[in-house]
């Protein structure tokens, strides 16, 4: 935002491009579960896009980044996070954009040495060469920390209304804000990749080891954001909604999976990944009646649906508090 | 003037988006299109991407658990 409002202030027309990889963090997701309901149901590029009164084009990039993810030249960080790779994957695309719609150059809103992996005084050239944008990428906000860029060299931007802001601190850029009248602004500290949270990681991580392989498809990692992940064996896991808002959401999976819920107590809807025996799905059911009004029963129903709609009933007891290994929940 | 139907249920941000963004690409000034989603963000986002690309918003609708939004394309 503030890189943005920086290159604008110097008279350049600039439009906002906005990446989908299918791991961004949106109000939206959160907003499926209750507990987040006060969060705005924005999607945050869109109102800076509009409060800045820019264009922004928002590019669906799912299956290329695939890629990105499952063979990180650079490695992860933390967690399952790619992000030096997948920076360079971004400014890539940002160049393929620019060349294709007759813009000359790219800016970021990088500042060096804000985040560990992708923003270091040694990386930053790695993504100006390796995505091919080289001395047309601008990072106005530290961008006198660098040396000068095609745009500073031919006059179309001063480097002096450039900035040369480093570090893990904020405080310049947020004076920087307050200056161009900015009071609200997203995302003060990352965080906007659900890659960069361990528990989401771990998730992605177990997917992968039960299948035996390093894919995924859309609905996985969407399905990763929502309910309680239950894993008994390699065999199947169990993904149980944890409120009304999660039911509906998965409810819309429900001809992709064999599911599963409460049919003679109220309970939650579960969808079950993988490839159940009958013994798997009965340990199934006895979680399913885990979660819902019939734990404490001596018997509960719970309906079976399979992958071709067909419906059986299983008589369970609901495993107790104690009967569900720690390790079983992923 | 045509008229056009998103069926863009399930999806959850900014797919909603990017798909009616993608069907806009193809349509004419002027023909209008009419999305249906299960996500409730679309009132917010469809609306602010209409006034971001210079598109109307002619209305917006919600039933149960489906949200719709109509929208006319812009030149």
């Amino acid at each position: 935002m503030l890189a943005t409002k920086a290159i604008m202030e110097q008279g350049v027309h600039v439009e906002g491009i906005n990446f989908f990889t299918g791991f961004c963090v949106e109000g939206h997701t959160h907003a499926i579960r209750k507990k987040d309901k006060e969060k705005p149901k924005r999607n945050n590029s869109l109102w800076v896009a509009e409060t800045l009164g820019i264009k922004l084009h928002i590019i669906d990039i799912i299956e290329e980044y695939k890629d990105v993810l499952i063979n990180p030249k650079h490695g992860y960080g933390a967690n399952m996070n790619p992000c030096l790779d997948c920076k360079v994957f971004m400014v890539k695309k940002a160049k393929q954009w620019m060349e294709e719609n007759d813009f000359d150059f790219i800016i970021t809103g990088e500042v060096m040495g804000q985040r560990p992996m992708s923003q270091r005084r040694e990386t930053m050239p790695i993504i100006a060469a390796e995505s091919g944008a080289d001395d047309r990428l601008v990072r106005p906000l530290c961008g006198q920390n660098l040396p000068a860029t095609l745009p500073e060299r031919e006059g179309w931007i001063s480097r002096d209304k450039l900035f040369g802001f480093s570090g893990r601190g904020r405080k310049p850029q947020m004076a920087l804000a307050e200056e161009y009248g900015i009071e609200e602004y997203s995302q003060p500290a990352g965080g906007c990749c659900f890659l960069t949270d361990e528990s989401y990681s771990a998730k992605l991580v177990d997917l992968w080891k039960a299948r035996g392989t390093k894919d995924y498809e859309l609905d996985d990692v969407m399905l990763l954001k929502v309910g309680r992940h239950i894993r008994p064996n390699q065999d199947f896991k169990v993904i149980i909604a944890r409120e009304d808002g999660e039911a509906r959401f998965l409810e819309g999976y429900k001809k992709n999976y064999i599911n599963m819920n409460c049919a003679s107590h109220r309970g939650p809807l579960a969808l079950i990944d993988g490839n159940p025996g009958a013994e798997d799905l009965y340990v199934a059911a006895q979680i399913v009646a885990r979660y819902g009004q019939g734990r404490d029963a001596e018997q509960v129903d719970v309906l079976v649906r399979d992958l071709a709609g067909n419906e059986s009933t299983l008589q369970v007891r609901p495993f107790g508090v104690d009967e569900m290994p720690k390790a079983w929940f992923i | 003037m045509s008229q056009y139907e998103l069926d863009a249920r399930r999806l959850l941000c900014p797919l909603p988006v990017i798909r009616t963004q993608d069907k806009v690409k193809n349509l004419q000034s002027g023909d209008t299109l009419r999305v249906t989603c299960t996500d409730p963000g679309v009132l917010q986002d469809i609306p602010a991407w209409c006034r971001i690309n210079g598109h109307k918003l002619i209305e917006t609708h919600s039933s149960e658990h489906e949200y719709i939004v109509t929208l006319e394309v812009g030149k």
